[in-house]
C-alpha cells in the first residue's frame, strides 16, 4: 500500500486553499503497466493528482481502475475517471466500491463520449445512468451508505467526488445551472473542458457565483498546449465540445511552422497565468496528452508553485532537487 | 464492413426529435390528462384488462410518437423538459445536455440534428417552465419500457421521478440535507 500523502494531494490542496494542479494519464492499449508508471514518473512531484482516463475517446484501453492503482504505486495520486458509456448501474457501483477498497482518493464521474467517436463504433452504448445520476449515486453510496437498490454498504468508501463540465457548449446560459445540478447531486470538484476562450469562461464563473456553486464545489480549469497545426485542426473538428476561438487559430497560424509548438506552449502558459487571477478558480487541469514531459516546464513558466513534497519513499527525494521553483 | 451513420439512415442510436406540437399547447393538454382519482381507477382497471391495456398503450404510443418522437420508456419526463423527449438523445440523458454539443447547437452524435436538450431548454424557458430543468431526474426503471406511462403516472409510479427543490430555500438546488437518493 502506498502511504497517503500528508501535505500534497487534491483534498489537502483544497483544504489549504492552495492552487491545485492535476494532469492526465491515458492508460495504454496493451497489458503494459510500465507505460502508466513512465507517465506517472514524469508528473510525480509536479501535480497534486493525475486523472486516469476511462477508455478515453471511447477507445478500448487498460481500465482506469488498474491504471489508478499503478499510478498510485508510482507515487502519483490518482483521480479515477468513470464513465456511464460502458457500464450499467451494477458495474458502476462495483467499480466505485473497488476504488474505495483500494484507497483511490478521488473519482471523476462523467457521462462519457459516445462510442461513435472511438475504435468500436459498433458497441452498445450503455448510458444506464447519466453523469448527474452517477454523481448522485456516488454521493448517496458514500454519505448515506446505500446503493441505488437501497441495500446498505459497509464500510463506506471515502473518495472525493469530482465531475466535469463544458462551459463552452450550448446552451451557454444553462451551463452554470447544469453544474449546479451536479453539485446538488454531490460533486465536490469539477474539471472543465479546455479553456481557450477566457471571456466565456469568466461569464460561466460569474454564473456559478450567482448560483452559490463556488461555495460548494472547487473549480479546476482545463488547459493544454496545442503543439502543431494538425493538433489544432484535430481540436477544432474532431474533439466533441472543444471550442477554439478564431483568435487562437490566427495566433498559431501566424507563426512560422517551426515555431508553432513553442507558440502553443506559450499560449497555454499565458492561459494558466490568466486563470490564476480569476477569483474562485481553485486550480488547473493540464491535458498534455503525449507531452507529459512538458508539464513541469509549462507550470514553471506559468509561475505555479509545486505542491509540497509528499513522497513516502525517501530514495525518491533526490529527483526533486535542483529543479527551479517558481514564485 | 460497417455503417456510416451519416449515410445510412434509420435504426441505430436514438435521434433527437423536435416536437411537432408547441410547448404551451402541451402544458395545456397536460391539464386534461393530469392525475386524479378517476384516472387512477381507470389505470387500475386497464391493468386488469390485458387486451384493453394493449390497445390503450398502442394509442398512447402512436400519439406521443407522432408528437414528440416518444420511445415508450414508460416513465414520461416530458412535463419536466418543455415537452421535449430526452429519450431521443443518443445518450438518453435525463438531466440536461452533455458537453459535446457543437457551437451551432447540433448533436455530437448526429451532427445534422439539433441537440434535443437545446430544444428542450428553449421550449421550457419560453413557456415559463425553466425551473423544471433544475429537478434531479432519477435513473430510468428499465422494466417500464413499452408500458403506458399515462397509466404509470396515474397510478402514482412517477411520483418523485424528478426530485423537486424545496420552496423555502433561495438556492434549493444546493441543499444537501434533503436526503435525496437516486432510487
Amino acid at each position: 500500500m502506498s502511504a497517503e500523502p500528508s501535505g500534497g494531494g487534491l483534498r489537502a490542496a483544497f483544504a489549504a486553499g492552495r492552487f491545485a494542479v492535476t494532469a492526465e494519464i491515458g492508460p495504454p492499449r496493451g497489458a503494459d503497466a510500465e507505460a502508466v508508471t513512465r507517465k506517472a514518473e514524469l508528473l510525480r512531484g509536479w501535480v497534486d493528482a493525475a486523472n486516469i482516463t476511462d477508455n478515453q475517446g471511447a477507445n478500448a484501453r487498460m481500465s482506469s481502475l488498474a491504471g489508478s492503482l499503478i499510478a498510485q504505486r508510482a507515487g502519483v495520486e490518482p483521480v479515477m475517471q468513470l464513465t456511464c458509456r460502458d457500464r450499467n448501474r451494477l458495474a458502476l457501483q462495483s467499480d466505485l466500491l473497488a476504488a474505495g477498497a483500494l484507497g483511490i482518493p478521488n473519482v471523476l464521474l462523467l457521462t462519457g463520449d459516445h462510442p461513435r467517436f472511438g475504435d468500436h463504433p459498433e458497441a452498445k452504448p450503455v448510458f444506464d445512468l447519466d453523469g448527474v445520476q452517477l454523481v448522485w449515486t456516488a454521493r448517496t453510496l458514500r454519505d448515506d451508505g446505500v446503493l441505488i437498490s437501497g441495500k446498505a454498504v459497509s464500510p463506506r468508501p471515502s473518495w472525493l467526488i469530482g465531475t466535469v463540465e463544458n462551459p463552452f457548449a450550448p446552451p451557454l446560459g444553462f451551463r452554470a445551472r447544469r453544474l449546479a445540478k451536479k453539485v446538488a447531486a454531490g460533486a465536490e470538484f469539477v474539471q472543465t473542458q479546455y479553456v481557450f476562450d477566457i471571456d466565456v469562461f469568466e461569464r460561466w464563473m460569474a454564473g456559478l457565483r450567482d448560483l452559490g456553486v463556488t461555495e460548494h464545489c472547487k473549480i479546476i480549469a482545463g488547459v493544454g498546449p496545442i503543439r502543431s497545426l494538425r493538433a489544432l485542426e484535430f481540436m477544432r473538428t474532431s474533439v466533441p465540445g472543444v471550442h477554439v476561438p478564431d483568435l487562437v487559430d490566427r495566433r498559431l497560424r501566424g507563426v512560422p511552422a517551426d515555431r508553432v509548438a513553442e507558440e502553443g506552449i506559450q499560449l497555454c502558459v499565458e492561459t494558466v497565468q490568466r486563470l490564476t487571477t480569476i477569483p474562485d478558480v481553485a486550480g488547473v487541469h493540464l491535458m498534455a496528452l503525449g507531452y507529459e514531459h512538458g508539464v513541469p516546464d509549462i507550470l514553471r513558466r506559468a509561475g505555479v508553485p509545486r505542491p509540497p513534497a509528499v513522497l513516502s519513499d525517501h530514495n525518491r527525494h533526490h529527483s526533486m532537487e535542483g529543479i527551479g521553483h517558481a514564485r | 464492413m460497417g455503417f456510416d451513420e451519416q449515410k445510412v439512415r434509420g435504426g441505430g442510436w436514438p435521434r433527437p426529435v423536435i416536437p411537432r406540437i408547441g410547448a404551451r399547447l402541451s402544458y395545456a393538454l397536460h391539464s386534461v390528462l393530469a392525475a386524479n382519482p378517476l384516472y387512477r381507477r381507470l389505470g387500475a382497471w386497464l391493468e386488469r384488462r390485458q387486451r384493453v391495456y394493449r390497445w390503450f398503450t398502442r394509442a398512447e404510443r402512436v400519439a406521443k410518437e407522432q408528437l414528440y418522437g416518444c420511445r415508450m420508456c414508460g416513465q414520461c419526463a416530458l412535463p419536466d423538459t418543455g415537452y421535449t423527449c430526452p429519450m431521443t438523445c443518443p445518450k438518453q440523458l435525463r438531466n440536461g445536455p452533455c458537453g459535446g454539443v457543437a457551437a451551432s447547437g447540433h448533436c455530437e452524435v448526429h451532427p445534422d440534428l439539433i441537440c434535443v436538450w437545446v430544444t428542450a431548454i428553449e421550449r421550457a424557458q419560453d413557456a415559463g417552465h425553466g425551473a423544471d430543468l433544475d429537478l434531479l431526474q432519477r435513473p430510468v426503471d428499465h422494466r417500464a419500457w413499452d408500458r403506458s406511462s399515462w397509466v404509470n403516472y396515474w397510478q402514482g409510479r412517477d411520483d418523485g421521478l424528478g426530485v423537486a427543490p424545496s420552496a423555502d430555500d433561495p438556492r434549493p438546488l444546493l441543499r444537501r440535507e434533503l436526503g435525496l437518493s437516486p432510487r
